[in-house]
Formats: C-alpha cells, structure tokens, sequence
C-alpha cells in the first residue's frame, strides 16, 4: 500500500501540495510513482510562469509511459527542484521529499479543490479495482 | 494459391475446429449490403515469369545512356556488397525493433549508424532517420520550434537556395500549424544568400535554414550566415548533402558555435536513384536539443547480465504512447536505407568518402571548364560549387533537353518554371561516375542540340487538358 | 563488437574507391573540413562478415512466425523484391523528362488504378512516404476541404480511445483538437458517445475497421450518417485493410478519404523499420485537394499532375514522389495476385486468425472480446494470469522468443490490460500455427510450474532482458573513441 502523509493535500490527479508559510511545494504522490514505474526524465516549467488550477505545469517521463502534471493550485512558479534534471529518480526514491517538482506563490490560498488525505486514499483504492 | 499455403484438409480441419462450415461463414459480422463480390478492374493474376516479362520491359523504357540530372538526388557508385547484404531477408523482412532481444542486428546497426552520421555532421546525436530529405527539413524546422527557448518567434527564414521541393513540402507540413515560412532571395551574382540581403531580414526568428551546397551547387558562407542568425536568436538549420560533408566544413563546425540541428537527404550514401525513393533522411543536432528530436533512436545499455546491448530509447516522445501530444506522428524510419547507407560508410570510410568528394567536385569542374567553351553557354553564379552548378543557355531549355534525350542523355534539370529569373537556366551534376569520355559526349551532344533546338519551335508549351484521366 | 572498434588505421576498401586527382580546389580553405569523421577504417571482408553476423541476430519474417497484431508480417515474395532492383528501374532519376519516364510512370498509374478498385474511391495519391504522413495527408485535406467552403469553425477530430496512437498525433500536426470516445464491451463504438460528441465543431473522424480490436464496426453506415450530418468527413485508417480486402470496400462503407499501409497490406519489406508507403484515396468531394505529384494518362502517354494541374492540391509531401521503389514493388504484388487473390486475402488471414483464437481459447486462454468473430486479429489478456500466477504479457512475450516465435503486439491497444494483439496473416500455414498455440499453452504450464522461466525471459537470444531505464537516464546514443 501507498503512503498518504497526513500532513499534505492532494489532488485527484495524483499531485500532492503542501504549504510552506505563503508558498506552496507541489510533487507527486507515492502511489503515482509506483504506477509509472522508474522515473527517466522530469520536464519542468520556467521561473516566474504561472499556471492556472489544473493546468500542465510539468511532464514526468518513465520508459514506457509520460504522464502530464496537473497544476494543483493556481500561482506563479517561483522555484523548480533541478536535482531532478539529473536525477529523475529522486521522484521514485522520496516522492514526499526530495523529489517535490516546484514552489509555487499561489494567487490565492483556495484550497477547496483539494483533497485530504482520507479523501486521497479512496482514491487511490478504488484505481485498484 | 500466391503466397498461399493452405491444402484443402487444412482448410477443412481449420473450418472444423472453429466451428463454422465455410470461411464465408468468418464475414457473417459484416453486414451484407456493404459485402463485394467482385473487383472487375483488377487483372487476373500473373506467373513471376510473367510478371519478370513485363517489367522487364517497362523498365528497358527508362534506361538513358548518361545521366546529368542531379537536384537532390545523385548517381553515385555503389559497392555490390551493399545491397548483397542489405537484401539479407534479416534485414529486409524484419520490422521495427520493438522487440530488442530478437533485434539486437538492427539496433546495433541503427547506433553505429547514429554514430557516423553525427561524427559527419559534427553534432552531439543523430535520430535512426526519417523518411527523406525534404520531410526531415520540415521536422527539423518543427524541433527547432519547440526548442528554441529564446524566442517566442514563430518565424522560419528560408533561403531560395534550397530546393524547391523542400521548400514546397516544408509549406505543405508546418503551414498547418500556423508558423510562418519567409524567403530569403539570393544574391544574382553568386547564387547565395548574402550578409547584405539577410540585414534586410533582421529581426527574431525560430530558426534559418542554411544549406551546403545550395540547390545551385554553390557554396553558402556557411560561418558568416551561422553567427548573423544565432545573433537574431535563431536556431541554425543546416541541410546539406551527406557525402560533401566529408570534404566540406560539418554544420556543427561553423560559425562561432555550431549549427544547431542538421538534416537532409541520405540517399547519396549509397541508395540508388530509384525514381526518388525510398530514400531516407537524416536529422542530427546539439545534445542539448536531443528531448526534441523526432523519430525513432537508439541508445546501448547492458542486459541482467551486464551484457552490452541496444534498445529504442526515449520513446515517451512517441506517438505510440504519447499520442496527441508526440512531438511527431513519426512511426517509421527509413531502416533498410539506413542499413545500405551504414554498410556504404563503413566501405568507404573517412578516406574513401572524402576520394568520392573529390572526385565528384574534379568531374563537375571538368564540365563546367568545357561547356564554358561552347558559345552562348555561360556558367550563371561566380564563386566555388561543388557537384552542380547552373548553366544558362542561348536556347530555351526544355527544346535542348528534348535534343538531347534523343541521345538517350539526360541533359539536367530545367529551372524555367522554379526559377525564371534566371532565363534559360540549366542546373546539371556530375559526380565521380562521369569519366572524361563521359563529359566530352555530353558537351558534343549539347553542342549538337543547341543547334537543333534552334529549328525546334520556341516556348512550345503542351497545352494541359484539364479533365485528366485517372485521378 | 562495434564495427569502430575493428578499425584500423588507413586500412580500406581501396577498390571501391575513385581513382585520385591531384589537381587543386577552388574552395576556400574556410568552407573545408578540417578533421576527419569516425568512420571505420576496415577491409570490404570484415564489413560484409560483420553485418552478416549483425543480420543474423534478427527475427525476421524470413526466418521465424512474426503474429505481430496490427503489422500484417506477411511473406514479401522475392521476385518482386529482384525485379525492383531492374537497371531501368534502379538507375531511373526522379526528374527525369516524362519521355524517359514511361516505364516507371505506367507502373505508377496502374497502382493508382487497383488501389482506386479496392478501396472504392475516386482518385488515389502515392506519394505519401508511410502510413502516419498518410494520415497527415488526408486530415490535411479533410481541413482544406472545410477551409474551401469557408466552414472554419471545425477545430476538433474525433478519435476512438483504441485508435492507433498516430491518430491523434496526426490530427494534432493538421493543427486540430482531439476527442476520444469510448469503446463499449462488446468492441463496438459507444454510439451514443459518438451522437453526443459531433457537433458544429466536429472536422471529422479517424476509424479503424475492423478496429484495433479485431472486431469489425457492425453498425458503421450509421457512424457515417451521424458524421457526415454534422458536417464531418469519416477517415480510414487502412492499418487493417487486409481483413477486408476484396470483400469490403471503405469507400462503400461512407469514408471519405483513407489511407493504405503498402508494407501491410501490399507485402513491401518492412525493412528493420522502413520503409513503409501511405498511398491516400478520397472519394469525390476531396479529390481536388490530393498531395502531388500524382500520373495521369492521355492518349497511350502518361504525365506527371503537379500543382499546374491541382492548384487545390495540399501540395508537395516527399522531395520526388515518394517511395518509388515501394510504389513498383507493391503493385508487382498486386499483379501477382490478381483478382482471386485479392480475395483470398482477407479470407485466408480471417481463416487463421479465427484458427488460432479457437484454439488458444480451448487450451484456456481468454479472449478480450468473447462474443465476437475475430477480424485478421484478436486480443487476448492475461489478466487473470497476471494475478493469479503473478507473470505478465510482456513475460509471455518475451518466453514465446525463446520458442522462436516474434512476439505480438503487447500493451496495445491499451484499453485491454494484459493484452496481446495476434495477427497470423494469410501466408502462414497450418501447421506454423500449430506450433505457435502449442508455444503458447506449453508456457502457460510453464508459468504455473515456474514462472521466473517466464520472469527471466528470454533465455536463448543473444541478449537477455535489457536495461531500459538506464539506456533513457544515462543517454548513449553515439560511439566515443576512447
């Protein structure tokens, strides 16, 4: 079973946020990482972009498949991991740590759209059916 | 039956175990409205030896005496070892390498060939090839979009010294993505793009497409070009021809960093002529650009057991997994030209490759030192050419091509209709194939044709008939 | 052992080489190269013994059963191949004059003519160089016929989820969105899915019937109906005309434009790769917009069309005219076959395809769409394997090598979990198919005795199973001298 750490939201789309005073850190979850196998190439947006709730903001690449980062929140881009450029699998390594993809100032802090943890978790069980 | 193995107990048996009475009785899903039962306009079918009798004579109606037609497709030597092994059914009846342990022929192949075709060009990587010249350019053009982060610029300048062909595809394929396509002229002097006419071109752009040679056979100046449109933000194109790279600076080489992508027609490496096809294009570029690189590559790794070996890679790009959103509906390359090209380089080697350049360059200039001396012909560009150059002559030209296919010479290509500034202008090649004997003949013939295509009626145009049959 | 590293210094194949010149070049030092390229230094022997050797480590059709879904790995006869390499042929220059052109031009013409036959259109195109520029080609038409009329409010094509993933690619170069719709239990497209995607937005649709399924689309002049009532023009994609060859014709099923895989369906070689051939055939309404050059015939005389005649045309997709030496060697198959033969391939590529699903669904196996008549191809998953005996397609893939078998399609399309897409073709024997089912069912034993046989797959080849994610991490993609 996948971990869902308590103290994140996430979204539907397998991104989890968290928020670190005015600024938010977005990755993908364990259970995402597991799904796509080992992690080859991590495409990440420019600094100072900004994204729109649910927009692609980034690309993760595993041999066989390449699956799109929904942008969880909307807000500008003010730092991008690029650890990960040569190191995409620090993604499967830590996806909750050391492999988060970006720093997001976010326009507001609407944060209804999000999931919790409990809500995650449904989520991901009822994808193993 | 043709390529049918089936004996009537097959056919029995197989009938019975599935379950039906009849292989009529497999069609029952499609509904019967739509069933045919006959294809009149279809011929019976031929025995090979009847088959070999025919096309035997269809081709004997093609076959000329001297070729001097070049314009993007040349007549080179080519070992037989060549195709003696290209046409090993390993090779010719395999297909993509999907499967990289029963592949492993293929792929090591395609790496060895990645290997010499970025080394000819002086870049980091090459693609395992696209279909021909003229869609590598528009690929090419399409990756330098995607890629060039310096500019939001969707403006491609395009030199009128590449061939007309691959301009006209580069429209067809990237006009309908909404990039706009702006030519460049060239200078009527040289036959090349010059500093002077790209100063009045300045401004941002997603890429310039420089090629060497031009479609003229001269020389661009490939340095100066480079920096001025690196300077604009533009990413550098080079298409050129494979074979004169091993004699003339490799795109990666020029200017103060480099072209950044190069691409063209590999057909001169040792793929016959063939009506145009199949041939194969290349498409090499900077490391750095390699996530945009279209079409299938190739990269080794090791098996469980450390064993070196090669498989596809980076095929999350593709269509086949990324879909709509692949940076190219590519699916094929061009493997068995590939293959012919790669057993043609490794024949010939740096040495050899570099001979055949010359020798092409020595034959062209032979020609062009012999026709001068025919009256009324000029060479029409000043400046160094390598295997082509354009001629203009006193006589429209399609009358003297006539002339001459009387001779079973084939005189070159007409620039009437591409480039009718240039009056009467004549663009013919000889490469290493044309012994002396060949280009006295050739200048004879002409000499000989010029002075009938006097009597021949002028601008003889064959009026088109508008309802065409069979289309 | 790479051929780099059999180099040897200034050695050579000096007999293939032109003799010298020593005279001097008028090329400015500037323009010329300074270094030389790492090609290899080698003797003629050493390049045919080494990619001799390389060629032996391929599956070929030649050399083994190919059931390879959605690729038709049918036997390219040999003399087809021989009579393309004909010096009138071989050495004929594309911009020859049409007068020197006769031979290849008659050929060209009357393969236009049978694909006109076969397909039920009215004006064929052979320039596109391969199935997905075909594509390309015909969406382009579909957008230029739209653009003719000045209905410039249709931005969007609709693709099947099960579609070819060039599909979509393809729609996306033309410059247009992409709408999946789904595909319902029985293999069949959600019609009402389909009511409620068309729209005033709707450019058009790219089908593949039978589909990438196996499964012939039953109610399809229904699909056609409600497209074309919106406005849309219907694309076949012709990856599966060998299912239907002579006993269906797309354009009698209300497509409008298609195109046709020549290493498919007209037995050219699929090379390693390529080449391929992608000739596109529209009915009426977009036979203006045809790619050029296209041969016509007046008189006894043929003539090449070009933008002259076509002015609608979408123009130019290949420098010449595509794949010439593909264009002679499918028609040369053509003619080979004849009439008869034309429908003996769809009946005898049905027959072993429907062969092979009986059997294998006796020996356990289970097919992905039960209740339907297998096409050319059918699916099977192994998804009741993969949990029960914890192996999996790729597995089984990988383990058939070992029995000398090429393995299917897998993981396509990806709808089904677990699947294999098999397509026998017409020119295999019964007895190869015996074979292949008996493969089959000896490494379903297998995966329940021991599975890791499986797991480790393939055993026998020259190399066991690859590194994949290292080979896109620590890319290496050219030799470097040390």
């Amino acid at each position: 079973m996948s971990s869902v750490p308590k103290a994140l939201k996430y979204s539907k789309t397998h991104e989890w946020v968290r928020q670190d005073d005015d600024m938010v850190t977005i990755g993908i979850t364990d259970h995402a990482q597991t799904m796509l196998g080992d992690l080859v190439y991590v495409e990440l947006p420019e600094i100072e972009n900004s994204f729109e709730l649910g927009q692609e903001c980034a690309v993760v690449e595993s041999v066989k498949a390449a699956a799109d980062i929904y942008c969880p929140i909307s807000g500008e881009i003010v730092e991008i991991n690029e650890l990960l450029l040569d190191n995409p699998q620090l993604i499967n390594e830590d996806p909750y740590g050391k492999g988060w993809l970006v720093r997001i100032r976010p326009f507001d802090n609407d944060m209804s759209q999000l999931l919790s943890p409990e809500e995650y978790s449904k989520v991901v069980a009822s994808e193993a059916h | 039956m043709p390529f049918i193995p089936h004996t009537e107990k097959d056919i029995k048996d197989m009938l019975s175990t599935i379950g039906v009475a009849k292989i009529e009785d497999l069609f029952d899903e499609i509904p019967a409205n739509l069933r045919i039962k006959e294809l009149p306009a279809i011929p019976e079918g031929l025995t090979e030896m009847e088959l070999a009798r025919l096309m035997r004579e269809r081709a004997e109606q093609d076959l000329s005496a001297l070729c001097f037609i070049g314009a993007g497709a040349y007549e080179h030597h080519i070992p037989a070892a060549v195709w003696e092994v290209t046409s090993r059914g390993e090779f010719l009846t395999a297909y993509t390498p999907y499967q990289a342990e029963a592949s492993q022929g293929t792929l090591q192949l395609l790496y060895e060939y990645q290997t010499m075709m970025a080394s000819l060009m002086a870049l980091d990587v090459s693609n395992a090839s696209l279909y021909d010249g003229a869609s590598a350019l528009a690929e090419a053009i399409l990756m330098a979009v995607r890629a060039n982060r310096q500019t939001k610029s969707q403006r491609i300048l395009i030199p009128q010294t590449v061939h007309p062909h691959y301009r006209h595809v580069v429209k067809t394929i990237v006009g309908q993505q909404g990039i706009e396509i702006v030519e460049v002229p060239f200078d009527p002097k040289t036959g090349t793009t010059t500093l002077a006419i790209l100063q009045k071109m300045a401004g941002e752009a997603a890429a310039f497409v420089i090629p060497q040679p031009n479609f003229f056979g001269a020389l661009e100046d490939v340095d100066a070009l480079t920096d001025w449109a690196h300077q604009q933000k533009a990413l550098v194109i080079g298409v050129v021809n494979p074979l004169a790279m091993s004699l003339l600076k490799a795109p990666g080489e020029w200017g103060q960093t480099g072209a950044d992508i190069a691409c063209g027609e590999g057909q001169p490496l040792g793929v016959p002529l063939a009506s145009g096809g199949p041939y194969y294009g290349f498409l090499c570029c900077k490391k750095d650009i390699v996530r945009q690189l279209p079409g299938r590559i190739v990269g080794r790794t090791v098996d469980t057991d450390g064993k070196q070996g090669f498989v596809l890679t980076l095929q999350a790009r593709e269509q086949h997994i990324r879909r709509a959103k692949a940076t190219s509906n590519i699916c094929t390359n061009q493997g068995l030209l590939v293959t012919a090209s790669t057993i043609y380089m490794s024949l010939m080697g740096p040495k050899g490759l570099k001979r055949i350049a010359e020798a092409c360059y020595h034959a062209a200039h032979e020609l062009r030192e012999k026709v001068k001396t025919i009256p009324g012909v000029e060479v029409a560009f000043t400046g160094p050419s390598f295997h082509e150059m354009v001629l203009r002559l006193p006589k429209p030209v399609d009358a003297v091509l006539d002339e001459l296919a009387k001779y079973r010479i084939q005189g070159g290509l007409s620039l009437q209709k591409t480039y009718p500034q240039i009056e009467n202008g004549l663009l013919v090649c000889a490469t290493e194939t044309k012994t002396s004997q060949d280009i006295n003949e050739y200048v004879e013939k002409l000499k000989l044709a010029l002075n009938h295509a006097s009597h021949a009626s002028h601008n003889e145009k064959k009026t088109v008939t508008i309802k065409a049959e069979g289309v | 052992m790479l051929i780099f590293e059999q180099s040897q210094k200034n050695r050579s194949a000096t007999v293939q080489y032109p003799r010298a010149i020593s005279q001097k070049m008028d090329i400015p030092k500037a323009l010329l190269r300074q270094d030389e390229p790492l090609l290899p230094e080698v003797s003629e022997l050493e390049v045919v013994r080494h990619y001799t050797r390389l060629s032996r480590k391929n599956f070929s059709i030649d050399t083994q059963f190919y059931p390879l879904g959605s690729c038709t790995m049918k036997y390219n006869p040999r003399g087809v191949h021989r009579l393309a390499f004909l010096e009138g042929f071989l050495n004929h220059h594309p911009l020859s004059l049409d007068s020197q052109s006769q031979g290849f031009m008659s050929c060209t013409y009357e393969l236009q003519e049978i694909l006109k036959a076969v397909t039920g259109m009215k004006g064929v195109s052979l320039t596109p160089m391969a199935g997905a520029q075909g594509e390309f080609a015909g969406v382009a038409m579909i957008r230029a016929y739209h653009q003719a009329r000045g209905d410039v409010a249709r931005d969007e094509i609709i693709v099947p989820d099960a579609a070819h993933g060039t599909n979509p690619a393809s729609a996306v170069q033309c410059g247009y969105k992409v709408k999946e719709i789904p595909t319902g239990a029985d293999g069949n497209i959600n019609m009402e899915a389909l009511r409620a995607a068309v729209g005033p937005q709707t450019a058009g649709i790219m089908l593949t019937n039978p589909s990438t399924l196996g499964v012939f689309e039953q109610k399809i002049k229904e699909m056609s109906e409600i497209v074309h009532k919106a406005g849309g023009l219907l694309y076949y994609d012709g990856a599966n005309l060998n299912a239907i060859l002579g006993k269906v014709r797309p354009g009698d099923m209300g497509f409008d434009v298609m195109h046709i895989n020549l290493h498919k369906t007209f037995a050219t070689p699929h090379g390693g790769g390529g080449p391929g051939g992608g000739p596109v055939a529209v009915g009426e309404r977009l036979v203006p917009y045809l790619p050029i050059p296209m041969v016509t015939k007046q008189g006894g005389t043929y003539r090449w069309l070009t933008e002259e005649d076509c002015p609608d045309t979408i123009g130019r997709l290949s420098a010449f005219m595509g794949n010439g030496g593909i264009i002679l060697r499918a028609l040369m198959y053509a003619r080979l076959l004849g009439k008869q033969g034309m429908h003996r391939v769809a009946e005898f590529a049905t027959l072993n395809a429907n062969y092979i699903l009986a059997k294998l669904r006796t020996a356990g196996f289970t097919p992905a769409y039960p209740t339907r008549r297998a096409s050319h191809e059918f699916i099977i998953t192994l998804k009741q394997e993969a949990k029960e005996l914890h192996i999996t397609a790729l597995d089984v893939a990988k383990r058939l090598l070992d029995y000398g078998f090429h393995a299917p399609t897998m993981y396509f399309p990806l709808l089904v979990p677990e699947c294999l897409l098999i397509e026998p073709t017409e020119t295999e024997s019964k007895q190869v198919l015996d074979r292949f089912v008996d493969a089959m069912v000896q490494i379903l034993q297998e995966a329940k005795d021991n599975p890791d046989l499986l797991r480790s797959a393939p055993h026998t080849l020259p190399v066991k199973r690859l590194d994949e994610v290292k080979a896109a991490r620590e890319l290496d993609l050219v030799y470097r001298a040390c």
